[in-house]
Order: C-alpha cells, then sequence, then structure tokens
C-alpha cells in the first residue's frame, strides 16, 4: 500500500513536471498545444545524447535538455504558434498534430525507432529506507524535483513583476499592452518556458517512461488529463491532479493488472463531469 | 480572374457529374474497387465528422470512437449468426446512435477544452476495451471469422471486390443524401445559426444544447455506419478502427477538403487515399512526416481546404 502511494506520487510528479509546461501554454494563452510531448521529447533525447555520447553528467544534461526545448519552443513560437493565438481551436489543434507528425517521423529518421538507453547516475541508484519503507532514490529525486518546480514557479509567478505581467497580460491582453507591456514578447518567453519545463520533464522520464520517437502521441492523453482535470492555466491544479493521477495509475495497474487501464479514463471523464473546469479553476494564476 | 458562376441548375449537374464519376469508376478502374469502396467509406466518414464538427461546431477528437463501435457491432452480429448486410447496418446505427446521444451529454457541455478531452478519452477508453476484451473482439489481431450474407440475397461478396463496391457506393450514397436533407432543413439551419453566434441562438429561443445533442448524435450514428460498411465490405474488423490515429487521420481528411461543406469529407477522402495509396509503399515514418507538413502548410496557408480554394473559383448559385 505504502510503496503503490510513494510510486504514485513519483509517477504523478513527473506528469507533472511535464503536464505544467503545458497548463501554461494551454491555459494562460489559450492555445490548445497537443504538441507538448514533442517539446519534452526534444529535452529527452538532447539529455541522452549529452549523456550517452559526449559524457555529459546528468544534472548538466538536465539543464541542457531545458534550454534545448526552449529553445525549440521559442523558435517554432516565433515562426508558427504566434500567429495562431487568436485563431480557432480546430486550427490550434491541426498545426500542433502536424508538428507531432513531424517529430515523430524526424526522431525515427535521425534516432531510429528504439528506446533510447539509460543508465541512471551513481547517486540515484538503489534504494534508499523513508519511514519503514524501502524506496527507489530516482524516484525521491523525482519528488524532489517536482516540488522544486512547483515552488519556484508559485514564488516566480506569484510574487516577481514577470509573474505579475504575466497575469496581468493573461486577464486582459488590451489593458496589459496599454500600461506598457510587451505582451507578444512576453508571451514569447512564457512559451519558451512552458516548453523548457516540458524538456525537463522529458529528461527526467528517460528513467522511468522510457523514451522513442513515439512519445508526444503515447502519453498525449496523460498530459492533457493532468492540465484538464486540474485546471489548466494554473499550478497548484495540475500539482494535484498529477498526483491523483499517478496515485489512481499505478493502484490500478498493481491491484486490478486487467482492468487498471480503464481506471484513469473513468477517472478522468467522472473529474471533468463533477468539475468541468478543472479541480482548481482559474482565478488568474497560483 | 472573374468567379466563374453556376447556377442552381447547373450545381445540379455537377453533383450529378460528381456521383456518375464515381460510379464510372466501376467500370474504368476494374482492379481498384477494393480501394474506391474504403475512398467511399473514409468519406462518407468524414461528412459524419463535418455533422459534428464543421456545422454543429463541436470539437472533437475522437471520432473514430464511433466508427470503430460500429464497425464492431456490425461484425459481431455478423460473426454470430446474424449475416443479413442491411439490418447489419440498421444495428450499428442504432446503437451508435444510442452511444452519440448518451455522450453528447458528455460532449455538449462544456468548454472546447474539455470536449477535446473528453473525446479523446472516450475514445481511447473505448480502444483500451476493445483491446482487453480479447475473448470477443479479437484484441489486437482483430475480429475475424465475419461471414456476410449476399446483399438482397443476389449478389455475393466477391474476391474482387465488384459487389462491395456496388453496396457501399448505394449506402454512401443514400446516407449522403439523408445527411444532406438533414443539413438543409430548419435543423440544419438552427445548427448553422449556432455555430455563427450561439448567443443570438439563445436569444431567439433556440434550444442550443438539445439540438447540439441531437446534431452529435446524428454523426455518430453515420460514423456508425461507415465502420460498419468498412467491417462488412472487409468482412474484419482490426482494432486501428477505433484509435486515436484513425481519429486524427479523418481529422485531417475532412480538413484536406474543406469543413463545413458537404462534398468536402468526400473529396478529401478521394485525395487522401489515392495519395496514400500512391505512396503506399513509403516507409510509414516519411508518410506521417509529410502528412505532418501538410497539416502545418494548411493551417498557415490554405483557408477551407480543397472546397474553399474552390469556391473561391467557382461561385455557386445560392445566397449564402
Amino acid at each position: 500500500m505504502g510503496i503503490v502511494i510513494f510510486d504514485g506520487v513519483a509517477y504523478g510528479m513527473l506528469l507533472f513536471l511535464i503536464g505544467v509546461g503545458l497548463s501554461i501554454t494551454m491555459g494562460l494563452m489559450n492555445f490548445v498545444n497537443l504538441a507538448h510531448g514533442s517539446f519534452a521529447m526534444v529535452g529527452g533525447y538532447a539529455a541522452s545524447v549529452l549523456m550517452n555520447q559526449w559524457g555529459i553528467g546528468f544534472g548538466l544534461s538536465l539543464v541542457a535538455a531545458f534550454v534545448a526545448a526552449a529553445l525549440v519552443g521559442a523558435v517554432l513560437e516565433f515562426v508558427f504558434y504566434r500567429r495562431l493565438y487568436r485563431a480557432h481551436p480546430l486550427d490550434q489543434v491541426l498545426l500542433s498534430i502536424g508538428v507531432v507528425f513531424v517529430s515523430i517521423a524526424a526522431f525515427t529518421y535521425f534516432f531510429g525507432p528504439t528506446m533510447q538507453p539509460f543508465t541512471l547516475p551513481k547517486a540515484l541508484e538503489g534504494q534508499v529506507s523513508l519511514l519503514g519503507l524501502e524506496v527507489g532514490r530516482y524516484r525521491l529525486f523525482l519528488i524532489g524535483c517536482g516540488v522544486a518546480v512547483l515552488v519556484a514557479l508559485l514564488l516566480g509567478l506569484g510574487k516577481t513583476r514577470y509573474g505579475a505581467m504575466v497575469r496581468a497580460a493573461v486577464d486582459n491582453q488590451r489593458v496589459a499592452g496599454g500600461t506598457g507591456i510587451h505582451v507578444q514578447r512576453l508571451f514569447f518567453l512564457t512559451f519558451s518556458l512552458g516548453c523548457g519545463l516540458a524538456g525537463l520533464g522529458g529528461a527526467l522520464s528517460l528513467g522511468m517512461l522510457g523514451l522513442e520517437p513515439s512519445f508526444p502521441l503515447k502519453y498525449l492523453v496523460y498530459f492533457l488529463m493532468v492540465v484538464c482535470v486540474g485546471g489548466a492555466g494554473t499550478v497548484t491544479g495540475p500539482f494535484i491532479a498529477a498526483l491523483l493521477v499517478g496515485i489512481v495509475d499505478v493502484a490500478g495497474k498493481y491491484y486490478l493488472p486487467e482492468t487498471g487501464a480503464f481506471l484513469i479514463y473513468v477517472f478522468m471523464i467522472v473529474m471533468l463531469l463533477v468539475r468541468p473546469n478543472g479541480i482548481v479553476a482559474k482565478k488568474g494564476l497560483a | 480572374m472573374k468567379p466563374l458562376s453556376l447556377s442552381p441548375a447547373q450545381l445540379r449537374g455537377a453533383e450529378i457529374a460528381f456521383w456518375l464519376a464515381l460510379a464510372s469508376s466501376f467500370f474504368l478502374l476494374p482492379d481498384k474497387l477494393t480501394l474506391m469502396s474504403q475512398i467511399m467509406i473514409f468519406g462518407l466518414f468524414a461528412v459524419s465528422l463535418d455533422m459534428a464538427l464543421g456545422y454543429a461546431g463541436i470539437l472533437t477528437v475522437g471520432h473514430a470512437a464511433f466508427f470503430g463501435a460500429g464497425a464492431y457491432a456490425a461484425g459481431l452480429l455478423a460473426k454470430y449468426g446474424w449475416s443479413e448486410p442491411f439490418s447489419g447496418l440498421l444495428f450499428a446505427l442504432a446503437v451508435c446512435a444510442l452511444l452519440g446521444y448518451v455522450l453528447s451529454y458528455l460532449v455538449v457541455r462544456g468548454a472546447d477544452l474539455t470536449r477535446l478531452m473528453i473525446t479523446i478519452g472516450v475514445c481511447v477508453l473505448l480502444f483500451e476495451l476493445a483491446n482487453r476484451l480479447s475473448g470477443i473482439t479479437g484484441g489486437t489481431d482483430g475480429l475475424q471469422g465475419v461471414v456476410i450474407a449476399p446483399v438482397l440475397g443476389l449478389f455475393d461478396f466477391d474476391l474482387y471486390g465488384k459487389t462491395a463496391f456496388g453496396y457501399a457506393f448505394g449506402v454512401v450514397l443514400a446516407m449522403f443524401l439523408l445527411v444532406r436533407l438533414v443539413l438543409r432543413s430548419p435543423f440544419g439551419l438552427a445548427l448553422r445559426g449556432i455555430h455563427d453566434s450561439r448567443k443570438r441562438m439563445t436569444a431567439i429561443g433556440s434550444p442550443v444544447e438539445a439540438r447540439l445533442r441531437m446534431a452529435y448524435a446524428m454523426s455518430a450514428a453515420v460514423a456508425g455506419v461507415a465502420g460498419a460498411l468498412l467491417a462488412q465490405t472487409t468482412q474484419f474488423v482490426g482494432i486501428e478502427s477505433i484509435s486515436f490515429n484513425r481519429s486524427a487521420e479523418v481529422l485531417i481528411i475532412l480538413v484536406l477538403g474543406g469543413t463545413g461543406r458537404l462534398y468536402g469529407g468526400l473529396i478529401g477522402a478521394i485525395v487522401y487515399m489515392l495519395v496514400h495509396d500512391w505512396f503506399a509503399d513509403m516507409n510509414p515514418q516519411y508518410w506521417m512526416f509529410w502528412l505532418g507538413i501538410f497539416l502545418i502548410a494548411a493551417v498557415m496557408l490554405g483557408r477551407g481546404g480543397i472546397m474553399g480554394a474552390l469556391s473561391r473559383v467557382v461561385r455557386t448559385g445560392k445566397a449564402r
């Protein structure tokens, strides 16, 4: 029981790390971005290549994953996304499905269809006992990362000048522009931040979900679920939702191996019925 | 360039010519009959999506749920003894109409984002269900042993797909005319009104939610018939008929042809399937790459797909 909850929480943290970026792009900027998993994949492959081929350390690779995904996100925002902020959701869906297809094909071409090899760094191998439970160090590390990102985002969006500007721009773009906020540049930065977080999550998922070119489609529903169940445009919403989703999924697969995979979809549909706008409905931010 | 204009009579002529051309492929392309049947079936599927997406404005990315449900309904009915094809179609239609109506209570409420999620969720859920209940559905191996009795008791389904072509052509034409009738009725006009301005339709007393639910259920029923047709003509149901990829594919077909236009789905299916057939030897990854490029380009450059581009060149007689 304890270990199922712990593993569920660790899994949920990973979903949170990837999903929170999507909550930012999708909820704050109202862009239905189904290509979020592609950005996560960019980060994951960047980290994997750095570690396996260039022999760079795990910590540094995580930073590089963030930077790589943020850069790719920035380029795509500049070329495609910014033209569609006010477009119909269908156009946004089509554009982002297009990006997913292209990224899957391109990564298969360059890296082959197989799963990326990954060896845990020495410090994260093995188990450690915590409150009488033997828990994996890597999972503990994931939980630490998730909490750190949560705190950083809450502080960054809630307490800093940048956060205040983002909140203003989200509430009312025209008025925010009138007060001298450069909304387009702000959205550019925010979109890149969201993609960077996805990249970080993608790199961390190397050790847990595994990374292959079909990653963006395979886990798409999970990321979307975390954001929609939690409440798009918030940070705490996806956090709570990710933990719930993680625990439900792990518990379902553990206790009901035959039917466990459904549990998560049933959970999602029930949650969306009870709270169509998510657990934490958007009121500005946080 | 001055747009060509077509009078209503000429428009009718163009429509008849379209269907005659489709029918004539029976004689002109005798070795491509299976492909032609599939094109028509996917065209019907895209038309059903158009009812929900293009006319009612319900953003759905999980329409394969109904296509697959219809295919399994017809396939299972035939496998367990009832092999008469038309009643099989009716059965699939009824099952999917019911399923669509029940789900419409989930789908119609909420914002676009919630709809997107619910439709994907339902599609994935049904996929998992079909996968797990492999005792009934055959799981990833697909549903085998589907035997369909001769159409009207006369025409046996043959290896060359002659009967399949004729049967699919007849059913698709009939369903298309039915859809056209519905969309040109006051009900269809109300849907267009809701699409243009939901607030205005609410203000003039139109039961917006009930209309949208009805449109969604009808769309589900038509998609179910398309799925059932595929199951009957191929005498097989593969699990991919209910997958998310199939949903994305039909979305692409519809967007390629043009949403919110009667012939958009059919034209899209013809172009998409022919190109797909052409590239059949291509590595699926390359195909995916070009598909993605196409989608991005379609959003960035084109508006309204092939039918949209056509309507910019040819002005039709009816007032918009």
